[in-house]
């Protein structure tokens, strides 16, 4: 897409929701700029490059840009901050704003300089005209951005970025490295409570009986709250807090919920509520021409978000009014679910987020906000801080969801894919709040009038949840693609990072490796063969030159493998090649991406996204799965979870594609699914034998080299 | 409730109203206000709340103030000279070797712990020494970059 065109499209992003101009500006005297973004910071490094975006368009110094921490009662409401939509949201949103902002200052400035605004020279928000001059900074005027934004400001051509594009130190950075209070968890105010939930470490059905009498008198105890089956500690110390509520844990008996099932997998597929065929095509010459058929079965474990700190927050209520603190990736749908469990006016709840450990998805923030707000009616009008304990975190926060995954197909005698079917059982991969009639926030379903706990759901396709990237983005003459949905929850699951992408590429990158070798095909000009998209081609072609491909030398337990997918069919393309060894365990030695996000805000941005992205996932594949036992959720500790340490980190390498002329699309996700299906194929390759069940442990290896044999 | 204890923290002495059992953690957040050790799981299986206890990288979050009441504890704060910053924290600036920064203070004292007692560690042994602190977000090799840069300098 050109520039000109893009200056046509009205209300880019998030501005349809917010048009007017001071909802996302205000110039201040001093020569700064306050931005308002409805999106925050999670670790992503976001806030960096909005206000490179903002920085770019104003034609000021990144420096004079403030970015305002998102809060309810004074962003445009930008809904969350997920599925790596973040600069297409808030960055074109931005963008417009920032454009006509720029030109309304100019108008303004000219005018004060008795000039058009042809004959003036503008740098860095200084405004010359015939020796005389004045600033942005001197106009600033809130009655200049009270109204409504339009396409009439022309934006800065991609050729003449100067902000944008360029790699940029993330803003927050040195306050944390230099170990400063920056997290939710850091906050101190006045008089603040400290706040633990009293919840057993799995299910429950409900508590019998809590016998408080051996903590009651313990010093600095300030509260017991309790409604329903909800049960908070209050202390003016967070030592104390913590030792009642692992007395009360002790000491509270709690009615056994039904356990879950012992094979999950074979579960979600006998369970299934909805069946949607979700793409189909039919070519009944192509499919006669089929000489081979095959198939195969994946799956993939429930994971957790596993954040380094575990949930918190702050609420105080006051005169009526809740004012709650939170790490929430959607403040307003927040104060939204807030407002429905409390019984509260929507507009006597404001949330204002502050920053939390690294976030991957609905975990949680949101909950803990609640419990927050529930122990805060009996504070008296204190704030009260609770943090949620490293158990609390492991068996209560959703977890990315379990998945199943059937694949056939057929070749042709040339080695082409004549006919595809790909079906998966799920249950869905969003119960994030503000979306129902009921509260999806935790405590709302433990109170002596609980609310009812709504199902996880998915969104719809294009960009899908479960079902995300489950149509090949491969040109087939016949395909079906179905998700079977599954309602009912063993586990309570939500949306993690990259949703059912991660498995729908595994399952059918490590397919496509399982057909090439069957049509006796290189894996990468096996895709190729079947890939018309451009972008596609580049960057499969850039992880392939990048990792010598065709040089590879076989030896004995080492393997390499390729992964690709466009996130969503629609957003980043990705391409993984991985190189591991297989001993006792699978060691992942390098990984290269190659990667096309269109225009690139910030260089080193998008390459720690990716990254991390191919590490976090590294972790996934060869590691993770939460336990189930009898009562739940049985892994509550990173002994019993444990992800991949320093020195079982893969070096990573990154190759950006170079799009200035393309939107930009975010790169947070993007890495997931293509390093999982890279490091599985790289395993089968290495074995000589394929791994379908994720993780790829000791244990699963062995058991498919027992199968084999 | 508490008792007096006195407790040598980054070179200076405190005196914190405290029960002799209540975990360092708590001491340095809450008492000291010293925020930069971070709780992360409680019982010394993520690194996030690690501090300098007689050079030592431990545990804020399970060692008791009645163990280190005559020890020298050094928080992420305390860890530059003279307020300056550390070398290792102008390496991780440099690096951009973070990306959420909860689990930085606690990477950044096991680096410290590492570099006073080998000062030009291998790649190799810096991610050994690293791998008892836990990080979520993928930062691993811009951290260990980091450390082999701040062993340079």
């Amino acid at each position: 897409m050109n520039t000109v065109a893009e200056t046509r499209l009205t209300r880019p992003g998030s501005l349809e929701k917010n048009p007017r101009l001071s909802q996302w500006l205000r110039v201040h005297r001093d020569g700064t700029v306050s931005i308002y973004s409805g999106k925050v910071e999670i670790g992503q490094g976001i806030l960096t490059a909005l206000a490179q975006i903002a920085a770019e368009e104003l034609g000021i110094a990144v420096e004079r840009i403030r970015m305002v921490p998102a809060d309810t009662a004074v962003s445009p409401d930008e809904g969350v901050t997920s599925g790596s939509l973040s600069i297409q949201d808030s960055g074109a949103a931005l963008r417009r704003a920032c454009a006509q902002a720029r030109a309304v200052l100019l108008a303004s400035a000219a005018a004060r300089l008795a000039v058009s605004t042809r004959d003036v020279q503008v740098a860095d928000g200084v405004v010359r005209a015939g020796g005389r001059s004045t600033s942005f900074w001197e106009c600033a005027d809130e009655a200049l951005f009270d109204r409504e934004i339009d396409d009439t400001a022309a934006l800065r051509s991609p050729g003449d970025y100067r902000v944008v594009g360029k790699p940029t130190p993330r803003r927050d950075l040195p306050d944390k490295i230099a170990g400063q209070p920056r997290f939710i968890q850091d906050m101190a105010l006045p008089g603040m409570l400290y706040g633990r939930i009293v919840r057993p470490p799995h299910n429950f059905a409900g508590l019998i009986s809590l016998d408080d009498s051996k903590v009651k008198s313990m010093p600095g105890l300030a509260a017991i709250v309790r409604d329903g089956a909800f049960v908070g500690v209050l202390a003016e110390r967070e030592d104390v807090a913590i030792s009642v509520q692992r007395a009360l844990r002790l000491a509270a008996s709690w009615r056994e919920a039904d356990p879950p099932p012992r094979d999950v997998h074979a579960w979600l597929k006998e369970h299934a509520a909805e069946h949607r065929v979700i793409s189909e095509k039919g070519n009944a010459g192509a499919r006669s021409r089929a000489t081979k058929t095959l198939e195969a079965s994946f799956t993939k474990p429930y994971l957790s978000h596993a954040s380094i700190g575990p949930s918190c927050a702050i609420a105080r209520i006051d005169d009526g009014k809740l004012m709650v603190w939170s790490h929430s990736q959607g403040i307003f749908n927040l104060r939204r679910d807030l407002a429905l469990a409390l019984g509260m006016r929507e507009d006597a709840v404001v949330v204002r987020h502050v920053e939390g450990a690294g976030c991957y998805g609905h975990n949680g923030a949101d909950d803990a906000a609640l419990d927050a707000a529930l122990l805060a009616r009996a504070a008296g009008g204190r704030p009260v801080q609770v943090q949620w304990m490293r158990d609390d975190e492991f068996a209560w926060a959703p977890c990315g969801p379990a998945m199943a995954l059937n694949l056939r197909a057929a070749l042709d005698a040339h080695g082409d894919i004549v006919d595809w079917e790909h079906e998966l059982w799920s249950n869905g991969h969003s119960s994030r709040p503000g979306r129902g009639d009921s509260p999806a926030l935790l405590a709302a379903w433990h109170l002596t009038s609980p609310h009812e706990r709504p199902s996880a759901i998915n969104m719809p396709l294009p960009a899908g949840a479960a079902d995300r990237n489950a149509i090949p983005i491969y040109d087939f003459p016949n395909q079906r693609v179905v998700n079977h949905y599954v309602r009912a929850m063993p586990v309570r699951t939500s949306a993690l990072r990259s949703l059912g992408a991660y498995a729908n590429v595994f399952a059918i990158e490590s397919f496509m490796d399982e057909l090439a070798q069957a049509a006796g095909i290189d894996p990468i000009a096996f895709r190729l063969r079947h890939l018309k998209d451009p972008r596609g081609r580049a960057v499969m072609e850039a992880a392939a030159r990048r990792a010598e491909w065709s040089r590879w030398k076989s030896t004995e337990g080492r393997g390499h493998g390729i992964g690709f997918a466009r996130y969503k069919n629609m957003g980043a393309y990705c391409a993984a090649v991985a190189e591991v060894e297989v001993g006792r365990d699978v060691r992942v030695d390098r990984l290269i991406l190659a990667v096309d996000v269109g225009l690139v805000i910030n260089p080193d941005g998008v390459i720690n996204q990716i990254e991390g992205g191919a590490i976090q996932s590294t972790s996934w594949t060869l590691k993770e799965q939460v336990k189930l036992g009898a009562r739940g959720i049985a892994s509550l500790g990173w002994e019993d979870y444990p992800i991949l340490k320093f020195s079982e980190a893969p070096p990573v390498e990154v190759e950006l594609a170079s799009h200035p002329e393309l939107p930009a699309v975010g790169a947070g996700e993007a890495a997931q699914g293509p390093t999982a299906a890279a490091i599985a194929n790289a395993v089968a390759h290495a074995l000589g034998l394929r791994v379908r069940d994720l993780p790829l442990t000791h244990e699963r290896i062995a058991a498919a080299i027992s199968q084999s044999t | 409730m508490g008792e007096r204890i006195q407790l040598t923290v980054n070179g200076a002495q405190r005196e914190i109203e405290a029960s002799s059992d209540t975990p360092l953690l708590y001491a340095l957040r809450n008492d000291l206000a010293l925020k930069g050790t971070r709780f992360g799981c409680g019982s010394g299986q993520c690194g996030a709340c690690f501090v300098l206890i007689d050079g030592h990288p431990t545990p804020a979050c399970d060692t008791p103030l009645w163990s280190v009441a005559d020890k020298d504890i050094v928080t992420v704060e305390g860890l530059g000279a003279g307020g300056a910053l550390h070398p290792l924290q102008t390496a991780f600036v440099a690096e951009q070797a973070a990306q959420c920064g909860y689990c930085t203070s606690g990477i950044l004292i096991s680096a410290a712990a590492l570099l006073a007692k080998n000062p030009r560690p291998t790649e190799r042994e810096v991610r050994e020494a690293l791998d008892r602190n836990l990080c979520r977000c993928g930062s691993h090799n811009r951290v260990v970059r980091a450390v082999l840069r701040a062993a340079q300098e």
